[in-house]
């Protein structure tokens, strides 16, 4: 599913049909169809493998997927649209020549197969006359025949689609008897089915689950309109994501409600329609400094796009710059040892092995076994994100695995994953402890607006809720607060964490990169965090 | 099988309607074969083809609507996917929003397909990329870009007996180029119905000069500028003035086009229909026989599409809305075309070069990146400057000058026009170059 479509599939009012270019539609008693048998998989792989070899590759992989969605959305008192998709195919990469070739097909007898391995092969050798840079593979142990599942509780797929529509009219009736004028709910789900093989003896098959239930609420006043969209995340669960437990609220005094492992919509929607109208009334930030405190709803947005793309290799090399850009954290910075990317509270890890996150997988798209490693450590630039065959552009021997396609269509590539700041280890503090030593600042939750630069310099944010802070407390919900800063300046500004109790995991379902486009699905976690004296703009204009 | 005539798609979708037991059954089906290559480093890193051919089937029983696809075409599949529709319409809730299926249209000719454009061949994709790559390498240069074609059908019957049928045609190119030590960069696309107007050559050229043109970039303090946005740069704010038209959004308040009712004021509009809200010289409209950006003269659900204005001397002349919504409302319907979202901004016949010249003090920008909505009321956005960033004085490109940040809205920009040149193609729209008075820049970047 790309992020256009499902734009297109929850909009309303979409004249004609609608079509997902990646996926067929299909009933829900077929999304819970038995998938392709494993041994029927390892089959039809290794005929892949076997005509890649027999026509030249020196090394092959094949990817057999079946990638199903789900989402069903609302507007108001109205469900819009019940969709499901499926699809499914066998995408086979290969090396000849020293030069990637990748084909695909959705036709799956061994004919098709070998023919499409074939095509790989072909298109390798043909691209190779153009090669400058010979594909250097990190070394990976087969691992034979192994398997892993997202270690969901209840298959969101297997919950009736009328569940699902009434928790989604809750929530809509929630936010309009609170204050909301309007409202558009949506849930989508997706269970990526993933059988991977290549010419080093791995056999892995895995079974990925995610769930993504935002909304978007509106009101109306004399004087304009306001939006509030949900504080929950997309995440790597399944539909016990939506029991918003007690234990996995956090308070914030005077503010809002954060949710750590599970996530109460109802409640969400019922505050989004009492603080729209609180938006309504508030006053108008004055720009100038101020410390700011960042919930992590608001925070995980930040890291993603200062952190986890500028670090990200391919990125740093050039191979983007015709379309994300390249990055401020050049291969000098990182080999001096010492460039200062943040304070030294500062520790931002990738980990593709954190549980509930949108990233965690037990192998990735190149059969890499997952696993955590440090980005910035003590504040100090140590490591990049790699895959396969690039981790010898920073002199290292093994793959970070962190390869991922979107679907068996497309070819796999490096992507982030999930990238978190630690929390504070030392003492166990909540957000209200870092508000009550601030003097004047500004306390921002939800994620907002977000734009940076092509190297990842300049960033200008905004959120969903702000609250001014005045000698240690909150006082009144604020409106039209952007902070404009700089990447390393921003990080150096760090000056408190809270600890690992306020610590929460978020997400974006649709993170873009490629020509052509492919999404990936990423978390970030982190604790409320401290910056302070940062710039803070007022976004309110006349026109 | 991926592109079918326009004999064989009716035969196909005759046959699916034939399975039909709903009240009313609408099929699409849409056929792409695309082909890309992809450099970077001053080397091919990816290149690919796909096709594909979906039918989609909508089947209704009253006001409840199933939808399911497939790609298989033998006549099992075809009517299995008809049962998932059916089956999917039973189980789904009603939609009072659901409009009844359109009876025949009569669509004018269309002209979007260019035989060439179809027969784009791999070795003309890695031409496109050679001609990046080897002047690049001859100049110490880095080159990377994507160059991507597409051949596509689309065809709609419904059982009131609608067809609708079209072929199209479009190639897609762009380059950056940046400097061995990555103080410069240049950037240049172009996008087209009919391949043969493609120079892949002559526009790496131009992003090879603005990339040895900005290195050693002066810093500007931010503040308010004479702009001239080149029409890459002006493409992603009016894009996006024009996709917040709709008139549902205005109607119930949430717009930039919603009316605000004075105290006491009796039957107020809803919105701001036929409101002048912009410069006089400002005219957007869709055009699906404008040949430079042709376009399918259907819309997705089957409607017949014309010229339409949406803009009319600084005035709004017509809003965007679903059926269901016009119906509801008792306003004209303007579809616009299928598998498109084509606008046309007039200008005049100036160049660019002459709007350079005509410019006491100014910078040029070749391109705006990264655009983020701040609030919606007032459509103001942020974003970046890109790739080539130049002082202009006395008619003069001067010294290139470091990215800024702007924060800035469509709509003041449409009021502080001071020229508009001819208009250019850009990803399938038409686009003036701009001179704009008081662009505001809020920040500098130090990203090239």
């Amino acid at each position: 599913m790309e992020r256009r479509d499902f734009i297109k599939l929850t909009g309303a009012g979409v004249g004609g049909l609608i079509l997902p270019i990646t996926g067929n539609m299909v009933s829900a008693a077929q999304l819970l169809d038995r998938p392709m048998d494993v041994s029927m998989k390892k089959q039809l792989a290794d005929v892949a493998l076997n005509a890649a070899k027999s026509a030249g590759a020196s090394y092959a992989d094949a990817r057999i997927g079946r990638y199903l969605n789900q989402f069903i959305t609302t507007r108001e008192k109205v469900v819009n649209n019940v969709v499901n998709t499926e699809s499914a195919g066998i995408g086979i990469r290969v090396i000849a020549n020293g030069t990637w070739g990748f084909a695909s097909t959705s036709k799956m007898t061994p004919d098709s197969i070998a023919k499409t391995a074939k095509q790989a092969v072909a298109i390798a050798k043909a691209n190779s006359k153009f090669q400058t840079e010979p594909v250097q593979l990190a070394l990976v142990k087969g691992v034979g025949e192994v398997s892993w599942k997202t270690p969901i509780v209840k298959n969101a797929f297997e919950i009736p689609i009328k569940e699902k529509a009434d928790m989604l009219l809750n929530v809509n009736n929630a936010a309009l008897s609170n204050g909301a004028s309007y409202i558009t709910s949506v849930i989508f789900l997706v269970n990526e089915q993933k059988y991977f093989a290549s010419t080093d003896g791995s056999y892995i098959d895995q079974d990925v689950h995610r769930l993504w239930a935002p909304f978007f609420a509106s009101a109306v006043g004399k004087s304009g309109f306001k939006q509030r969209t949900s504080l929950g995340n997309p995440v790597g669960m399944g539909f016990e994501y939506l029991d918003g437990k007690k234990e996995d609220k956090i308070y914030v005094d005077g503010a809002n409600i954060g949710y750590n492992n599970s996530y109460d919509m109802v409640e969400d929607a019922v505050n989004a329609g009492k603080q729209l109208q609180k938006k309504l009334a508030a006053k108008s930030v004055k720009p100038g400094k101020y410390d700011l405190v960042l919930d992590p709803a608001h925070l995980m947005l930040t890291i993603h796009e200062s952190v986890g793309h500028p670090l990200e290799l391919d990125r740093v090399l050039g191979y983007e710059a015709n379309f994300a850009g390249t990055s401020f954290a050049t291969l000098d910075k990182w080999k001096s040892k010492k460039f200062q990317y943040g304070s030294d509270i500062v520790n931002l890890v990738a980990d593709k092995t954190q549980p509930y996150s949108l990233g965690y997988v037990g192998y990735d798209d190149e059969g890499v076994k997952t696993k955590q490693w440090d980005l910035i450590k003590d504040g100090v630039l140590v490591n990049y994100q790699a895959i396969r065959d690039q981790v010898h552009m920073i002199d290292q021997t093994e793959s970070h695995g962190c390869c991922y396609s979107q679907s068996w269509r497309d070819v796999q590539f490096q992507r982030m994953p999930n990238v978190s700041l630690q929390a504070n280890q030392e003492e166990d503090l909540t957000a209200n402890d870092i508000i009550k030593g601030v003097e004047k600042g500004i306390y921002i939750a939800g994620r907002g607006s977000f734009s940076i630069d092509q190297q990842r310099y300049n960033f200008q944010f905004g959120g969903q809720l702000f609250y001014e802070i005045k000698d240690g407390k909150i006082v009144d919900q604020i409106e039209d607060v952007a902070y404009q800063s700089n990447t390393q300046d921003f990080w150096n500004s760090c000056t408190q964490l809270a600890g690992k109790s306020d610590y929460r995991v978020g997400g974006s379902f649709f993170d873009g990169k490629g020509q052509p486009p492919q999404v990936s699905a990423v978390s970030h976690g982190c604790p409320t965090t401290r910056f302070n004296n940062i710039n803070v703009l007022n976004t309110k204009r006349k026109v | 099988m991926s592109i079918v005539t326009e004999k064989e798609a009716k035969k196909i979708l005759k046959k699916v309607l034939s399975f039909s037991k709903a009240d009313e059954c609408e099929c699409n089906l849409n056929g792409q074969l695309t082909g890309n290559i992809r450099y970077a480093r001053n080397t091919v890193t990816t290149a690919g083809e796909v096709s594909d051919l979906t039918l989609a089937v909508q089947s209704t029983y009253g006001m409840k609507m199933g939808v399911a696809t497939i790609n298989e075409f033998d006549d099992a599949s075809l009517e299995k996917v008809v049962r998932r529709a059916e089956e999917l319409a039973k189980l789904a809730p009603d939609n009072p929003e659901l409009m009844p299926n359109l009876k025949p249209q009569k669509y004018a000719k269309m002209n979007t397909y260019f035989d060439a454009t179809a027969n784009v061949t791999p070795k003309y994709r890695a031409k496109a990329a050679d001609d990046g790559i080897t002047p690049s390498k001859a100049k110490k240069l880095v080159a990377s870009g994507f160059l991507t074609d597409s051949y596509t059908m689309s065809a709609i019957m419904n059982s009131n007996g609608l067809f609708a049928y079209n072929v199209a045609t479009d190639i897609s190119f762009s380059a950056t180029i940046r400097t061995e030590d990555g103080k410069g960069s240049g950037w240049v696309t172009r996008d087209y119905s009919d391949v043969t107007k493609m120079n892949t050559a002559e526009a790496s050229q131009i992003a090879i000069k603005k990339s040895l043109g900005s290195a050693a970039a002066k810093e500007l303090e931010p503040g308010k500028y004479t702009v001239i946005l080149e029409p890459a740069a002006g493409v992603g704010l009016l894009g996006r003035l024009f996709n917040n038209m709709d008139q549902r959004a205005a109607d119930e308040g949430r717009s930039f086009l919603s009316y605000k009712a004075k105290q006491d004021e009796k039957n107020a509009p809803k919105n701001k229909l036929g409101e002048k809200m912009f410069d006089q010289r400002v005219n957007i409209y869709s055009d699906p026989n404008h040949p430079e950006v042709p376009t399918a003269t259907f819309a997705d659900d089957g409607s017949t599409v014309g010229k339409t204005y949406w803009i009319k001397n600084g005035k709004i002349e017509n809003f965007q809305s679903s059926r269901y919504w016009a119906d509801k409302t008792n306003s004209k319907y303007n579809p616009t075309a299928s598998g498109s979202h084509q606008w046309i901004m007039s200008g005049g016949d100036g160049s660019l070069e002459e709007m350079i010249k005509n410019t006491r003090r100014g910078i040029l920008v070749t391109r705006l990146w990264y655009i983020r909505q701040l609030d919606p009321q007032t459509l103001l956005y942020t974003g970046l400057t890109r790739d080539g960033t130049f002082y202009i004085e006395n008619g003069k490109i001067k010294y290139p000058v470091k990215n800024f940040r702007f924060n800035e809205s469509p709509i003041v920009m449409l009021n502080n026009i001071e020229a508009l040149g001819k208009p250019v193609r850009i990803d399938g729209n038409m686009v003036p170059p701009m001179k704009i008075r008081d662009f505001t820049f809020s920040s500098l970047s130090d990203a090239v």
